[in-house]
């Protein structure tokens, strides 16, 4: 047969199908949708991938080693560096950990301050994963009205700790600092702007017809899949699980927030898809929103910070402590042997268990669709990697 | 929905598999029992289909090396949505040949949790279906969070330290 003037063997199958040979490509280490360095080795037939094995291990920095060498105090800024797309919830779950296994309590002060930064360190994760899932599908203007939100939260945070991404602002015993004069009024000021633009949000992007037809019914992770797997967070209720552990497992002021919880409702397509992990995340800024709008009115007055030595030695012990972070439920086991310097620190997170499910979702899926993948799970791979 | 206290599930555990499960220490969500390595596929095969119990999540699971007792703990912490309680088994494992049972057929989250363990301790799991190195490059020798693993000075003509910039 001849093509274009190439000669062109083709064998031919018994049943009269067209000998095809899988492909096996590298997709990373640096690759602009992986969100952060990792690598897929993609075992493709043509378009359709038979298997996309994860290979991580890039920004493995052993956090987890650091924490036996910087003692109890020291290591607050480097759970910035575990996921510093949302470091305020690594920051508190180092806190609550440390404050766990020594037994000490936390101001109501403290705990509300925790909570604003937490809620809008939410926000703005999620702004950007829902705004860089659009890029990655093919729509960049949603990216750039993302970031601008983004922007503005990030100067409130900067005015509340000094620092825009990694921001070191918890405390074993509380936070750094208090509410700098006028920040309430500000934060009330964002959150009145912010909310209607989640709707301008969902007019601009969620509904479109071309952004649906790309993640309806792709990915599907079922209800058992999702808690075999352990995703947590937004994944997990992507799949219809109603769980969060600000309400099911509370922790600091939570139990005295009002909240809903969203879940994936297989809106256009079937339950538990690239669509409902997208749209549980939108759903739940409003509801970060309306923590802080609660956080603002409810703070009482008093101490951001307890009493704790400089040279923190708590007793020996082990303590497991959980938290939602914007990737879901966090992990942190921590082990103590009465020393200054922490004995074992265990971070389990919510990119972790995310990306193992990929080599199972990956099966029969187009390349392309890898993409959304790795967007609707929200990876952040300094977090896998830790 | 029967949330049981760490109690009550011990004794269950204590009821079905006597003196193989351990003492209960600890309190609350906290509290655990330590079983040997070559029960545990049991055990947590158990826990997650007995219906009273349903631990139906693998939360975390970590490994911590005791090199004064010449040991290597593994420690699962369970949770059950259904039931939302939740429980934590310790397996010691001898430091020297650490081999404990795998678990990565009875919780799909346990396959990686796992490899990283082997990994970064270099504990073996039987029953594996796919032990490799997670983090660390194939062939870097040793695994750095056991407490007495030395940094190699390089890897691959790559030194890992540099002399200090700042001279006193």
């Amino acid at each position: 047969m001849s093509l274009g003037g190439f000669e062109v063997d083709i064998e031919r199958q018994v049943n009269g199908g067209l000998v095809t040979e899988d492909m096996t490509l590298s997709m990373g280490p640096q690759h602009p949708s992986t969100h952060g360095v990792l690598r897929f080795v993609v075992r493709a037939d043509g378009e359709i991938m038979k298997e996309a094995i994860p290979d991580i291990g890039y920004l493995h920095r052993s956090i987890e080693k650091i924490a036996e060498k910087v003692g109890w105090h020291g290591f607050m800024p480097y759970t910035d560096r575990v996921d510093y797309v949302a470091a305020m919830p690594c920051n508190q779950g180092w806190a609550m950990a440390a404050e766990k296994v020594g037994g000490i309590e936390v101001p109501k002060r403290g705990e509300y301050c925790r909570v604003l930064a937490v809620e809008f360190n939410r926000i703005q994760s999620h702004l950007l994963s829902v705004g860089s899932m659009a890029m990655d599908i093919g729509a960049s203007t949603p990216f750039t009205h993302a970031i601008r939100e983004r922007e503005y939260i990030n100067d409130l945070l900067e005015e509340l700790c000094g620092a825009r991404l990694t921001f070191n602002y918890m405390r074993i015993g509380g936070v750094a600092w208090d509410l700098p004069p006028g920040w309430k009024e500000k934060a009330l000021a964002y959150v009145e702007r912010f909310e209607p633009l989640i709707d301008e949000y969902n007019a601009l992007i969620s509904y479109n017809k071309i952004y649906t037809e790309r993640l309806a019914n792709v990915a599907v992770v079922t209800p058992a899949d999702a808690v075999d797997y352990n995703l947590v967070g937004p994944n997990l209720r992507g799949s219809g699980i109603k769980f969060d552990v600000r309400r099911h497992e509370p922790y600091s002021v939570y139990p005295e927030l009002d909240f809903e919880i969203p879940v994936g409702r297989g809106e256009v397509g079937t339950l538990g898809d690239c669509f409902d992990r997208y749209i549980v995340r939108m759903v739940e800024m409003k509801e970060c929103c309306r923590i802080i709008r609660q956080c603002l009115k409810q703070i009482p007055a008093g101490p951001v910070i307890a009493k704790v030595p400089r040279n923190y030695k708590p007793p020996a012990g082990d303590a497991y402590v959980r938290i939602e972070s914007a990737r879901g439920d966090m992990g942190w086991y921590v082990v103590s042997d009465g020393t200054s310097f922490p004995y074992r620190c265990k971070i389990r997170t919510g990119s972790f268990s995310a990306i193992s499910i990929i080599q199972k979702l990956s099966r029969n899926l187009m390349i392309a669709d890898l993409i959304a993948v790795i967007a609707s799970l929200d990876l952040v791979a300094p977090e896998i990697d830790r | 929905m029967l949330t049981l206290d760490p109690a009550a599930i011990h004794a269950q555990l204590r009821s079905r598999f006597g003196d193989a499960v351990g003492e209960l220490v600890g309190q609350g969500g906290d509290a655990s029992a330590t079983v040997p390595p070559d029960r545990i596929l049991e055990i947590a095969t158990f826990c997650k289909t007995d219906p009273g119990l349903a631990f139906d999540c693998l939360s975390n699971l970590s490994g911590v090396d005791y090199p004064k007792r010449s040991a290597i703990q593994i420690v699962y912490h369970l949770y059950s949505y259904p039931n939302r309680h939740r429980f934590v088994l310790k397996v010691d494992a001898a430091r020297d040949n650490p081999v404990v049972q795998s678990i990565a057929g009875v919780w799909a989250h346990a396959e990686w949790q796992e490899r990283e363990v082997f990994d970064l301790l270099g504990v073996d799991f039987p029953g594996h279906p796919d032990l490799r190195r997670l983090l660390m490059p194939e062939d870097w020798p040793g695994h750095p969070l056991r407490k007495d693993f030395v940094e190699p000075e390089e890897y691959h003509g790559i030194s890992t330290s540099r002399e200090s910039l700042l001279k006193a």
